[in-house]
């Protein structure tokens, strides 16, 4: 074995050129793969935790059929019972109070579609860390009566600190609601589905508006237990019974993850071709050692090299110039992903009003999640084992008499 | 007598070509231990045939090779590999060393597929070194040496494994006079000292001049066979 091991190992080294060309061509394949996938998860795991962590938390409790059919009727009291939940759990940290539903928001001749949130302003941001994103004015509390709103909002409304927004919308069991709320504070929010549309009212006064006295449609559930959060689900799902209906995060973002899926399908066939390359990189480089050791071959079976000990040896030196390529790859790849990673790239321009216009954040983000890498390793790896056949099949049929005839 | 090599009308017929080739039309062949033999003939005349199929490098279309008394032609390819391995040192014409091994290395390295000890490997390697007189240029690689001093290595690694036989196809076709004397004196006082069986092809007076036994083939048959003592 160690004899085999020390052929492969001298052998590599023997056509150094070689050796490093066919490397060089799997690094820029490893190169371009890791960038691709590590940008775009970078960009979705971003998207995904800002939506999860400044909105949606990792899992919510309605009650049963809210999700479907978002309106007031759906709505539950926000009883005692409720409120000693989370004493229950020790993954639950709090279950965070929400009112939500729709209004239109008007301000002199702007209107527009708005996402109205009325929320225990302490809990909340001990949920979301909203006081922190206020950019200007103000955070509020469970006295006022005064509104937050996101940016994106208050530019399309043109409104400012001050103002006095008009809300509009139909309440509980279909009355009517509409009031004036001044401005009390800017928050921004990356995504801007959220940076739209947001307008948040301390939760009596929000009940107020909505004539839904003692009611809230949603509890956000704040866990320390992220990674956990399966089971927390199915936890929270057996105790609570067919009255509420308690949602993960992947649920409750189905847009985002579908959009993920989707740029991921689309990117398997920009890998597919990589991996087209690389696959002709190794087996070029196999018919050539082949081809030129035709003779050493013969040689080596003449006096004694088992078949499968001579494969053995070829194939340790395409797994080397494989694993050689890839680190190379990593290696080069490292410092635009450590980069992208720590100093995300800020669009401007049409790019970003593209990707605002789909969605998606306008940044460029590269995930450094280990996986993206030892991936390569796998992938590779398998390519060369299967490759690794080829010069099986030459060996086995190898005539010493024949390989050795010039 | 103890014999070594035992052919019985062997036949070789290469199909591969338009026209079929009779390269050996009937070998009845007899080696016994300690032999000096050459085996000389024109071109073409079934030399390296001859010694591919004693050699187990190849089989005949008909008749039977025994090496030590056993038939060979019942071995499946991976047996004659070991077997080769065990009972046959090869000296090829040129090339014969793995290139990315140094000559200790090389020598070494069927003790190795042998899975003989390393004190055991040391030593042999040491002496069959010195005997080629190369005792001096273990580590380097085949590159760093001569043309002459290759083939003495290669004749280090072919008794490395301690076979019955050793057979060398043109062993000197390559080489200069000088380097031929040297490596025939060596494979002679191989033979004398340590009772070694060679079987040689060639095409070369000098090297003919120094065996003790000549046998002719022309035509895939043998012609003459002559002891000299
Ligand atoms: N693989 C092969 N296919 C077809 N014919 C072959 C093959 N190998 C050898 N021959 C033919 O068989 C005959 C004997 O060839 P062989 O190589 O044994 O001769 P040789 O005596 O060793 O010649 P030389 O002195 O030139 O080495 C020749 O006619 C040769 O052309
Ligand atoms: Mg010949």
């Amino acid at each position: 074995m160690n004899t085999i091991i020390k052929l492969a190992r001298r052998n590599i080294w023997r056509n150094k050129r070689r050796t490093f060309i066919s490397a060089a061509a799997i690094m820029f394949a490893v190169f371009f793969a890791i960038a691709m996938a590590s940008v775009n998860k970078g960009i979705f795991d971003h998207m995904e935790q800002g939506m999860v962590k400044s909105f949606m938390g990792f899992a919510q409790i309605h009650s049963n059929g809210f999700w479907e059919d978002q309106t007031l009727d759906n709505a539950f009291i926000y009883d005692e019972s409720i409120k000693k939940l989370p004493s229950k759990y020790k993954e639950v940290q709090d279950l965070v109070p929400r009112l939500e539903s729709f209004a239109l928001a008007s301000f002199k001749e702007g209107t527009k579609g708005v996402l109205v949130a009325g929320i225990d302003p302490d809990k909340e941001n001990g949920l979301t860390k909203l006081k922190d994103k206020i950019t200007q004015g103000e955070y509020f509390s469970n006295q006022d009566s005064t509104v937050i709103i996101a940016e994106g909002l208050a530019d399309y409304l043109s409104v400012k600190i001050g103002d006095t927004l008009t809300l509009i919308s139909s309440g509980y069991h279909g009355a009517t609601a509409g009031d004036n709320y001044i401005i009390k504070g800017l928050v921004k929010f990356g995504s801007p589905e959220l940076n739209n549309q947001m307008v948040y009212l301390p939760l009596a006064t929000a009940q107020e508006f909505y004539a839904a006295d003692g009611l809230v449609t949603t509890l956000v559930v704040d866990t320390d237990r992220p990674n956990k959060i399966h089971q927390t689900v199915a936890k929270l799902r057996k105790n609570l019974g067919e009255t509420y209906e308690v949602m993960s995060y992947e649920q409750l973002i189905p847009d985002l993850i579908q959009a993920r899926q989707m740029k991921e399908a689309g990117q398997t066939f920009m890998k597919f071709i990589l991996y087209i390359i690389i696959t002709f990189g190794i087996f070029g480089t196999i018919l050539m050692m082949i081809k030129e050791r035709q003779y050493e071959f013969g040689v080596l079976t003449a006096i004694g090299l088992k078949r499968w000990q001579l494969s053995l040896v070829v194939w340790l030196e395409t797994v080397f110039i494989g694993f050689f390529g890839v680190l190379l790859g990593i290696l080069i790849s490292l410092p635009l992903v450590i980069g992208l990673n720590t100093n995300p790239v800020e669009l401007t321009g049409d790019a970003a009003a593209a990707y605002i216009e789909m969605g998606i954040e306008p940044y460029i983000i590269a995930s450094t999640a280990p996986e993206l890498f030892y991936n390569q390793a796998i992938i590779v790896f398998f390519l060369v084992t299967i490759l690794g056949f080829y010069p099986l099949l030459k060996i086995s049929k190898l005539k010493p008499v024949e390989a050795m005839r010039n | 007598m103890n014999v070594v090599i035992e052919t019985s009308n062997i036949h070789k017929i290469y199909n591969e070509t338009k026209v079929p080739v009779h390269a050996l039309n009937g070998v009845d062949l007899k080696i016994e231990k300690g032999e000096f033999t050459a085996i000389v003939g024109p071109s073409g005349s079934g030399k390296s045939t001859l010694l591919n199929i004693i050699g187990g490098l190849d089989r005949p279309t008909e008749g039977q090779v025994e090496v030590g008394g056993q038939d060979i032609s019942k071995l499946n390819d991976n047996q004659l590999i070991d077997f080769r391995k065990d009972n046959i040192g090869f000296v090829f014409q040129a090339y014969n060393l793995i290139p990315v091994l140094t000559a200790k290395e090389n020598v070494e390295f069927v003790m190795l597929l042998q899975k003989r000890s390393k004190k055991d490997r040391d030593k042999r390697v040491k002496e069959l070194m010195e005997a080629v007189g190369l005792g001096d240029r273990m580590d380097n690689r085949p590159a760093e040496l001569s043309g002459g001093q290759q083939q003495r290595v290669a004749v280090a690694r072919a008794l490395a494994s301690k076979p019955t036989f050793v057979l060398a196809d043109e062993p000197t076709a390559n080489l200069d006079s000088k380097s031929t004397k040297d490596l025939l004196d060596i494979m002679v006082r191989l033979n004398k000292e340590e009772n070694i069986t060679f079987v040689f092809s060639t095409h070369d007076q000098r090297v003919m001049d120094r065996a003790r036994r000549i046998i002719t083939i022309d035509d895939g048959k043998i012609v003459s066979d002559k002891h000299i003592d």
